[in-house]
């Protein structure tokens, strides 16, 4: 069973979010996605400074199966990417929510957390 | 839900996740593709692969008919125990299906695909008319494929003294029946290996016998990165009835000789030969990505031929777990070189080798 933690949002695309206590945003996807998409053999990273757009694309996973489109939960600055994926992209299937972090944004727009949805309600689309 | 094969409550005891398979509830991974495909080129895995259709043929013009039904000739197999890989041709030289054929103590046994078992068996029966040949499905039968460099040690310490003598002198493409059970030395991952087909009854006890053995269970995902790590077709995929068979890398499996022998699909396949020879009729050919990134079915290869820009296509593509980047079959015009794939809008070069990629564990291109 795919673990839906209670302390992340998330959007509809299967990112999760971790709002940290300086107002940045850790971003990266749920376990639910990490399973359907299967053993993960390359992740595309964007870049550091970059201002990506809500639902913008800002990363590409490939897995054996397929490849899949990775979109921006907000608004903001990239201020930092997880490197390790690059050569161990594996660790987003071992471990979604902590070492398999993808990148922190600096939020342009508060409104923007207000539309990312809780546990309950994403692991319901999730069914 | 759909059919399930004797095994599905082993499938379940494994942690398998399930999916649709031509109309077929069968395991596509159960914990990871990558190690279940490590598991295979390293130490030994099964496969439960008895959604594939066993047709027993009999009957005094059995291999009459098989010489006309078939493109390769059943005439090599000299005795009981041999095997055969083949196409089965349309009358205008596409591929209805590719199987393999053994001889049997009494007549011949064929495997073929589960999606197009019933347009086999339609194919099969009315190709049969004036022949004396009795067309038998065996849906009582399982097959489990046990394969890699442990597997065959792995099986014979299952087996009775002197049966397992027997399987293991087993040479490649030869295969014997042991009372209701029929073992052979073939398979679909380019590794040593046995196909097993036995009774239904008998195949969950051997399934348990193996994993508590050592073998690992293997799912429809990591067969379909081993064969096409071993180069070798998927049907539907690489070709099907619109593709001939010499447009499939299949030229090896046909028997032109004797000149005489009239199997369907021969006049049909003579004409495309004249044609891929004028560079009219593309090639199946290997494509390797070293780089990151991964190739996939369906995606647009740009080639240049004679300096003309030219297209074809990828026919099956994957990351191969063996050689850490992505690998493909594609189909391109005869002489293509400087091959370049479309991946999401960017066309990435990609080199072309023979496609055959890994065998015996080990890296087999150039």
């Amino acid at each position: 069973m795919s673990s839906f933690p209670e302390d992340l949002k998330y959007t509809p695309s299967h990112e999760w979010v971790r709002i940290e206590a300086d107002g940045n945003i850790v971003m990266g996807i749920s376990d639910h996605a990490q399973e359907l998409l299967g053993d993960i053999v390359f992740i595309e990273l964007p870049t550091e400074g970059a201002q990506v757009a809500a639902k913008g694309e800002i990363s590409v996973v490939e897995s054996v199966k397929a490849a899949s489109d990775i979109y921006a939960p907000i608004s903001g600055t990239i201020i930092a990417v997880n490197q390790a994926l690059l050569d161990s992209p594996e660790i987003v299937n071992t471990s979604p929510y902590d070492d398999g972090w993808f990148c922190r944004i600096k939020p342009s727009n508060a409104a923007d957390l207000d539309a990312l949805l809780d546990a309950d309600a994403y692991a319901k689309i999730c069914e | 839900m759909g059919q399930r094969t004797p095994l599905y409550q082993q499938h379940l005891n494994a942690g398998a996740k399930i999916v649709d398979f031509g109309g077929w509830d069968m395991p596509i991974q159960y914990q990871s593709l990558i190690e279940e495909h490590h598991a295979v080129r390293q130490h030994a895995g099964v496969f439960d692969v008895s959604h594939m259709t066993v047709v027993d043929i009999s009957g005094g013009q059995a291999k009459a008919w098989l010489r006309f039904l078939l493109a390769n000739d059943v005439d090599k197999l000299s005795e009981p125990g041999r095997a055969l890989y083949s196409a089965m041709l349309n009358d205008s030289g596409g591929v209805v299906d590719d199987l393999i054929v053994y001889t049997m103590n009494n007549g011949y046994r064929l495997v073929v695909n589960c999606g197009t078992r019933e347009k086999d068996l339609q194919w099969m029966q009315t190709k049969a008319k004036g022949f004396d040949v009795h067309i038998v499905e065996r849906p009582d039968l399982a097959i489990l494929a046990v394969h890699g460099p442990e597997s065959i040690s792995k099986v014979c310490a299952l087996l009775a003294p002197q049966l397992a003598t027997a399987v293991a002198a087993l040479g490649n493409f030869r295969a014997l029946e042991a009372d209701d059970w029929f073992i052979a030395r073939t398979g679909y991952t380019g590794e040593r290996g046995l196909e097993l087909i036995v009774p239904n009854a008998a195949a969950a006890a051997l399934w348990d016998a193996l994993l508590a053995s050592g073998v690992k269970p293997i799912g429809l995902g990591a067969r379909d990165t081993l064969r096409l790590e071993a180069g070798m077709n998927l049907y539907g995929h690489d070709m099907d009835e619109d593709v001939s068979p010499l447009a499939a890398n299949m030229v090896q499996t046909i028997s032109w000789e004797p000149s005489d022998r009239q199997f369907i699909g021969r006049t049909a396949v003579e004409q495309h030969k004249i044609e891929q020879d004028a560079g009219n009729l593309p090639i199946l050919t290997g494509l390797v990505l070293e780089e990151r990134g991964v190739l996939r079915e369906g995606l647009r290869v740009v080639c240049e031929v004679n300096g003309q820009e030219r297209e074809g296509i990828i026919t099956s593509g994957t990351f191969s777990p063996t050689l850490k980047h992505s690998i493909a079959l594609a189909r391109i015009p005869v002489g293509s070189s400087n091959c370049r794939v479309d991946i999401r809008g960017k066309l990435t070069p990609v080199r072309i080798v023979k496609p055959n990629f890994v065998r015996f564990g080990k890296k087999v291109f150039e």
